[in-house]
Formats: structure tokens, sequence, C-alpha cells
């Protein structure tokens, strides 16, 4: 919801920011701050978020949210909406490479569920799931915003279109 | 607003005139239009995002949600065409694909507002036949159960809890699919107003935790009553069935409670069926507790107060109702003697020579228009929650609000909250009274800071400026002077001067003529009898209490404990059996509380608020009223000849005939008499320690409101001096009561002070609620 989280509601403003995160974090927390007015410090969660994240293996705790919250001056659970909404932010471990599936529409008529097959085989893991060793998660998303090119996923920051089951493992294999 | 003004519209072929600006949904609504809709409310902002209230609007491409579109002139609304129709019943279709339709198992059954939009609105078979999500259900406390699979994302319990309760506890997590409210984590839901989310959700996600599974809505009738803890006085429906009140809702009346009512209001009706209710006449023999029947206990009482005769002291609960207060006055000064009180808390009696009658000072309703409020010594968010809830509109709408506090409260909007010892309360507001300008020995000396003259600043300069002493004033040892000094500041900036009052009837009580120094209407009296703390500071041989707890309910349990000690003729009306009444009395009469009992409330504001009895007394309890007539007659006072209430009622009102209350202080007290020890205690009366109903109301005992109140709060320099560190046990010690607690480490107590609640059972053994206290470690 987009109220603004002070004045409406009480929020208890932390004194002790300094105390949160490391000084490189807050430094890059910061530089979103910087972007916003003053009083709309809650307009950075996303990217603080994220940089929290990244900083955690790539995933999130509540303790970690709590905590972007009082650094934002924001009342817990504006982050938890924040972070449960977004497909990009992880609540629980994952592995260290994400495999995002996209299974939207575009993807869908083009082939994705071959796609998500081939990957479960391959992987052994389902949707939603990180492989027995560790090493891959596979998470089915949204629309990336790659329907041209469609099917696509996201590994990191790299998106690979046009896939075939072929091209899927040579992907992986190269990622090995 | 002039007709020019206005904007002229045409809803299904009629005319209505409509402020500009207005959503559609206001207009048709005034109008008695009715359009379907879950997530509008007039109390909220607007969200929008249920759908299910919209309508064809001429010349629009797509029909439009009536909450939020704005009426413009000229506008042409359909609210029943084909068009309208349809996107009604696509939309209530889509809210029941993952609704569960559980309704013979739910309690919102019979009142929910998606059963009855799908009566009007929905189809007659679902299409839908695929598989429904399930959400699992958040444990959010002892007051709101939930069922959240049943819930439509209307959001208006997130919107309350932002926009009303000022706390965001709820919110919507996860998206399409998987959006569910809730609180994300394992918390619960504290806000002193949460249960009004149970009559905000439109369908059966939130209901009473109390009430689940008590009773179907249609098996109930409703009844009026009237909030039987605070000044407010919220107006109730009782909803009740054989019998049995089953659960209490708001009954909106915009000049009081608007649509709220706050949580003690609501669950404190679990006490009528508490175990300590007493049921039957008890007399103590021997230390011994014997029941009687009714006859001979009303005999032995009344020959227990004609032997008390002039020397009867009468102890009632500020919240007893005006016909009790009235009986009970009338009784003590029919037997010869003057020493009655309801001002069990108040701590200071110096300004009982001025004639006026406490009141709030002003309307309710007027409180969150003020541009500048000052409260001395009080916490309206826990102590009166509606008006708290007042001050709180009024900070969101821009108000300063400033507070003079032994220590700082956890509040719901932004406010200066001055933290000073009692001692520095009194000191303070001497400040800002030479600020402002009032002159006086004890305001010459006094010293004027920056923070004194920006608030005596704010004071001048305001449109509408308003002080308030409220509970915490009300027991400090200094209250005439507080009260001397807040009145100057009021009449000498044009400020409103008001009391946050205890209990649910102070200013009946006071028109009643249930106080030493006053007869009914509030004339004053010719022999002035004995104020609640000095009757407690002699021996008493002979009482007559109603309604109160002696030792929870008194400014002074230990001098409560001295006094009674010897006591052979002491007769207590009361609804509930307690320890210090036990141990203070020698006969106990059961009476009615709240629902059982006919009777009139009269509230902050000087609403006389009257109410029928809606069950019958339990077990063999009897309305007080009925039973001090009696005593009356037995005692053989005159005029105790009445038939029902109104008959007492109508004799109070012709005594107050022309009266009007008044704060004026008069000639004042300026004489500082209390004095601060190495640690002084500061009594603060928790939420749900407020009266002995509250206290036996079991679900509001179990908040968390409830369970954070059994601590000695001291700030970290003061721990630091007697070496206590936070969650140790430890004895406080004050004259000759000790009580054991824990330590909890809270910056916003002032230094060299302790917050030590009263009205615990935990402190009932200890001295006033103000005074010098040592700790011991065990
Ligand atoms: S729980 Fe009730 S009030 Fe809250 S969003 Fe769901 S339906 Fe609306
Ligand atoms: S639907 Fe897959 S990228 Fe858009
Ligand atoms: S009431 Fe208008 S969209 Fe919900």
């Amino acid at each position: 919801m987009s109220f603004k989280s002070a004045p409406m509601t009480t929020i208890e403003r932390r004194a002790d920011k300094g105390s949160l995160f490391t000084p490189e974090i807050r430094a890059q927390i910061d530089k979103w701050v910087a972007k916003y007015p003053g009083e709309w410090r809650q307009s950075a969660v996303m990217w603080a978020l994220r940089v929290v994240q990244e900083s955690n293996r790539g995933f999130l705790t509540p303790e970690l949210m709590d905590n972007v919250a009082a650094y934002l001056d924001m009342p817990p659970i504006a982050v938890y909406e924040v972070a449960s909404f977004y497909s990009m932010y992880e609540l629980k471990p994952v592995a260290k490479r994400k495999i995002c599936v996209c299974t939207n529409v575009s993807c869908m008529v083009r082939g994705s569920d071959i796609v998500v097959g081939h990957l479960e085989k391959r992987l052994g893991a389902k949707l939603g799931q990180t492989t027995p060793d560790g090493r891959w998660t596979l998470k089915e998303v949204e629309c990336l915003g790659a329907c041209g090119d469609a099917p696509a996923i996201q590994i990191g920051n790299k998106y690979y279109e046009n896939l075939t089951p072929e091209g899927i493992d040579k992907i992986l294999d190269e990622l090995e | 607003m002039t007709d020019e003004t206005l904007v002229t519209i045409e809803v299904d072929g009629r005319e209505l005139k409509a402020r500009p600006g207005a959503m559609l949904i206001e207009v048709t609504d005034a109008a008695g239009i009715n359009i379907p809709r879950f997530c509008y409310h007039k109390k909220l902002s607007v969200s929008a995002n249920c759908r299910m209230c919209l309508v064809e609007v001429e010349k629009a491409p797509k029909p439009m949600p009536a909450c939020a579109t704005p009426v413009a002139n000229g506008m042409k609304v359909k609210t029943r065409s084909p068009t309208a129709l349809a996107a009604q019943k696509g939309t209530l279709e889509f809210l029941l694909i993952n609704h569960p339709l559980d309704c013979p198992i739910c309690d919102q059954g019979g009142e929910c507002e998606l059963q009855d939009v799908a009566m009007g609105y929905g189809a007659g078979v679902s299409r839908y036949i695929e598989k429904k999500r399930v959400v699992s259900d958040p444990d959010i406390g002892p007051l709101v159960a939930t069922d959240m699979t049943r819930c439509i994302h209307c959001t208006r319990c997130v919107r309350f809890g932002a926009e009303i309760a000022g706390i965001r506890e709820m919110g919507a997590t996860g998206r399409g699919e998987h959006m569910k409210i809730g609180t994300y984590i394992q918390s619960s839901v504290d806000s002193e107003l949460s249960g009004n989310i149970i009559d905000l959700c439109p369908v059966g996600a939130l209901t009473s935790k109390p009430y689940r599974f008590q009773a179907r809505a249609w098996e109930l009738t409703q009844s009026d009553a009237v909030g039987p803890h605070d000044a407010v006085g919220s107006n109730l429906y009782l909803h009740v069935r054989r019998d049995k009140v089953m659960r209490v809702a708001p009954r909106g009346n915009e000049a009081v409670n608007e649509c709220w009512i706050s949580d003690r209001d609501r669950f404190s009706y679990e006490a009528l069926e508490s175990t300590a209710r007493l049921k039957r006449p008890l007399v103590k023999e021997n230390g011994k507790w014997r029941e009687l029947p009714w006859d001979e206990a009303l005999d032995l009482a009344a020959g227990m107060l004609k032997g008390a005769g002039a020397g009867l002291k009468t102890l009632i609960s500020p919240s007893a109702t005006l016909e009790e207060l009235y009986l009970a006055q009338k009784l003590t000064r029919g037997l010869g003697s003057s020493h009655i009180d309801h001002r069990l808390r108040q701590g200071d009696f110096r300004n009982d020579a001025s004639p006026a009658l406490r009141w709030l000072g002003m309307p309710i309703a007027e409180i969150e228009r003020l541009d500048v409020a000052v409260v001395v010594g009080g916490n309206p968010r826990k102590d009166q929650p509606l008006i708290g809830h007042r001050l709180r509109k009024a900070a969101m709408a821009g108000a300063s609000i400033t507070y003079i506090n032994p220590c700082k409260f956890d509040l719901n909007y932004g406010a200066d909250q001055q933290v000073e010892s009692p001692a520095g309360m009194v000191k303070r507001l001497a400040g800002l009274a030479k600020a402002i300008g009032v002159t006086g020995e004890l305001v010459a000396n006094a010293v004027v800071d920056d923070q004194c003259k920006a608030l005596a600043g704010q004071l001048k300069n305001a449109g509408k400026a308003a002080i308030f002493l409220g509970n915490i004033a009300n027991a400090h040892p200094d209250l005439a002077v507080l009260e001397t000094l807040a009145g100057r500041i009021a009449t000498a900036t044009n400020a409103f001067f008001g009391f946050l009052q205890e209990g649910a009837n102070a200013v009946g009580a006071q028109l009643a003529g249930a106080a030493p120094h006053r007869l009914p209407g509030g004339k004053a009296a010719e022999t002035q009898g004995k104020n609640a703390r000095r009757m407690l500071s002699d021996k008493i041989e002979g009482a007559l209490l109603i309604g109160a707890d002696p030792a929870l309910d008194c400014w002074d349990p230990s001098a409560v404990r001295q006094s009674f000690s010897n006591a052979k003729d002491v007769v207590a009306l009361t609804a509930f059996r307690t320890r210090s009444l036990e141990s203070c009395a020698n006969l106990m009469l059961p009476i009615g509380w709240f629902a059982e009992s006919s009777g009139t409330l009269v509230n902050g504001q000087g609403d006389w608020q009257t109410f029928a009895g809606a069950v019958s007394p339990i077990g063999e309890a009897r309305p007080a009223w009925k039973v001090l007539r009696v005593l009356g007659n037995l005692t053989d006072v005159e005029g105790f000849d009445y038939q029902n209430s109104a008959e007492v009622l109508n004799e109070v009102r012709a005594a107050c005939e022309g009266v009007s209350l008044d704060n004026a202080i008069g000639e004042g007290c300026l004489d500082v008499q209390f004095k601060e020890g190495p640690l002084t205690r500061i009594g603060y009366v928790p939420l749900y320690a407020a009266d002995v109903a509250v206290r036996h109301a079991p679900s509001l005992q179990r908040t968390a409101n409830a369970a954070d109140s059994a601590l000695l709060r001291v700030n970290g320099a003061t721990a630091r001096i007697y070496a206590l560190s936070s969650g140790a046990p430890i004895s406080v010690c004050q004259g000759n009561g000790e009580a054991q607690l824990m330590v909890c480490i809270d910056e916003g107590i002032a230094s060299d002070c302790a917050l030590v609640p009263a009205g615990l059972a935990a402190t009932g053994g200890l001295g006033p609620m103000f005074g010098e206290i040592t700790l011991e470690k065990d």
C-alpha cells in the first residue's frame, strides 16, 4: 500500500542507525536514499533490500528486513510486503546459482513447459527447489520482459533466450 | 455550503446535489442509494481495490468504481443498468473464486457483507470448479480470531492499523494468488482499539475470539449500553442471547465514539461471567465467610450502617451509575454522615473549596479540531482511548501536542513529550505559567527555559488550544497546584481547560453529590465530610463500599489496610469478590454490573446517557440502586420510596436544574506539599487494571498490554545508581508494604523515579501512588 510511513504510522526512529549493517552497505543504501526527498527515506527500500540480500548469500531474513525497516524509518511489515511481493527477493536460503524460468504467457506458448521439464530432469530439482548438491535453485517467475525471444530464463544478471533443451545443456555445461 | 458551490449529478434518474470533489459513493450513501462495496469505509482512505462498487458513468468508456470517482457537474450515473450489474456480478464472481463459502461454520454468517452482496449480486450457482487456495491463520492475540482463507483482500484492516490505530501491524504480503493479509512474522496486534477490525472486516476473516462459535447473529437481540470504564461513555450495543451478554459492538455516535470502541469496552463484558462474581450475600463470622439469605443480610447491613451512623465512611466507584451515586450519598447523609467520596485515586483535595464541577472542558468531537493541546499528567491513549484517538486526529491534521509527564508513553503520533519528576512537573508548569505572564508567588520563582517559552508561544498564538489534566495529574500529591497553574495558563491564553477524569461517571458523581463537599446539583455542602484520602487516614469503624475494590482502586492501599484493620461494620456492595474486600468488609452484598442494571452515566462532556438493564444479574445479585433503596427503607432514612430507577434519575435531574459544568479554579492553591525522596514512585494504572471489572475480564488480561504491566521501570542512570539490571527480580518497599516486580530499563522514565504500576494485585500492598520507595534485591 502506498502510505507514507510517518507521520500516519508511529515509527520508532532508530538513533543508532550507525550500528546497522556494515559501513559499505550503509554507504550503498545512502546513495539511494539521497535520490529522494528527505522525508521519503522509505523510497529506497527496494535497493536497500537488494544490497542487503547480495551481502547475505542471496537471501533475506526477517532480521535483515527489520534492520532495513529501522534504517529507513519504516514499519517492519511494510518491508515484508515489498520483499514478499517481488520475485527477485529470496526469503529462504538459495544456491549460488539461481535459474529464473519464465512461464508467463509468451514463454508458455513458445514452450516454457519443455524448458521447465528439461531443467527439472537435468538438475533433479522441481520448480522452487534447490538441487541436492546445493548448487542450483530453480525458480518460476512471471514475465521477464523478454517475450520477443521467448522462451527465456535468467541466471544471475544474464538473460538466455530462444531456449531449446540442447541450448540449455550448453549454457549449464558452461556454467558448471 | 451555499447551493452555488454544489455540483449537480444524476443517479438512476434522480438529481442529487453534491460537494465538488466528493466521491460518488459518499453522495449516493447520503441519498440512500445502495451501491455494493467491500473496501470502501467512510473513516478510512480510499483504496479502490475490491471493484465491487463499479457503476456505469455516462461517457466513461468502462464502469467506474463509485468509491474512487469524484463527482463532476452534470455527471450521469447508473447503478443498476445492465452494464453496471454485469460489472458487479463479474467482480463478485472473481471475489468468490478463492472464498471458501464456509458460511455454515463461520461466525460472520448472517451478518456478513459478502453474504449479503452475494445474495444481491451473485449467481445462484458457482461456475468455478478448480481448486481453491488455503491460507494459514496467524495468531494475532487473544482478542481477534483469524480465518484468512476467507479474506477478500479489501485491506480495511491494514488501513485501520495505519490510519486509525497508528501502528502498522498488519499488511499484505506476497502477490497475486499468494497475497495474504497478516503480520508476516508471528506477532500480536496490540492496539488498544484492535477489536474494531472485527467490525471492519466485511467477511469472516477477522472475528471476535472470545465470541468464537458462541452464537449465531440471528439468535441475538440487541440493546443499548454505555461504555462503563472511561469518561468517553462510548455508545455500545449489547448482543444478548437467553439472558446472557454474548458480545459488545459499537453504536455509532459521531459526537462521542464515532464508529469505534476501545477493546476495554468491547471485551470487558466477559467479567459478567467471571468466577470471581459474588452470587449470594456473605457475612464474615470469626474470619470465615458464610452465605446468608438476602432478608437477613439486608437487616444486618441496615444494623451496621445505623451503628456506624455519623461516623459512616462511604467510598463509591467513579464508574458507578448516577442513580447509585445519588442514593449512596442520600443514604450516607440521611444517616448523619457527610463522609462520602468517589475520588478514590485522587491525591490532593486542597481545591475542594472551589465550587466548580469538573469536566472535559470542551466537546469530545472538538478535540480533533485543536491546534495546540497540552496534556499534563496523563496518557489518554490508554486511559481514555477514544479521547486519545481524537488527539491523534488533531495531530494528524497538524496540531502540536505536548505532554508533561513523569515518563514517556508510547504514542501513536508525534508529540513533544516533556519528562519531569513529579515535583519537576509542577516546576515546569510554573515555568510555562511565567512564560505566559501569569503572576503569583510560585510562578515568580519559576525557571523559564526554552521549552517553556516555545510552548507558551504556541498556546498564545493558537487559534484553538486546550490544556488537559489526566489520570496521573489526578493522583499527583500536588494536584491542587497543577490545577491552579493549568487553569491560570488556560485563562491567560484563552485555551480550553479540561479534566480527563478517572472512571466512567466522574461528572455524574459530582452532579449526584457523591463527594464530601458537594450536595446534589453540585451545591456546596454545609457540613463538609472527609474526602477519600482523609477517610483512610484514620481507623474506620463502619463503612459502605460500593463497586470498588479498596486496595486496588484507592490511592493508598497501605492506608486501606491500616484503616480497615479493626473495622466491624463494613458493608460492601460489590459485583466481584476480591482479596481486599474479603479483608476489609464484614458483609458483602452481590450487585449487578454493567448490563445487569439500568442506570445513567454522564461522560466527560456532560452527556447524560441512560440505559436499561439487558440481562438479569448473576445468581442472587440485585441492581445496586435497588439494594440502596431497601437499605434506605430499613434504616428509616426519608425519601427512599422509589418504584424504578427513572424516579431516582428524575430527582437528580431536578437537583441539577440550571447547573452547568465549570472548571473554574477560584482561589486555587500554589502551596507545594510533595517532597521527593531519593527514589520516587510514579504510580500509573495500566489500561487493563483500571477498575475491578476490567481486572476480571479474562481475554483482556491475556493481552500483551496486560502482560507487560507488572514491571518496575527506571531509566538507565537510575538503574546504575541502584545496580539494577533488566529482567532481574526486585523487591519494592513503600511504607510497610512490599511488592515483587521485575526490572525494566526504560529511558523514558524521569531520573530518580520508578514507574511502579498501581491497580495490580502485585502492587496492592504498597503505599500511595506517589511517594518514596526503596528497593531491595533478593
Ligand atoms: S482480513 Fe478482512 S478486513 Fe482484512 S483485508 Fe481481509 S477481508 Fe479485508
Ligand atoms: S512471458 Fe516470458 S518473458 Fe514475457
Ligand atoms: S468499494 Fe470501491 S473498489 Fe472497493
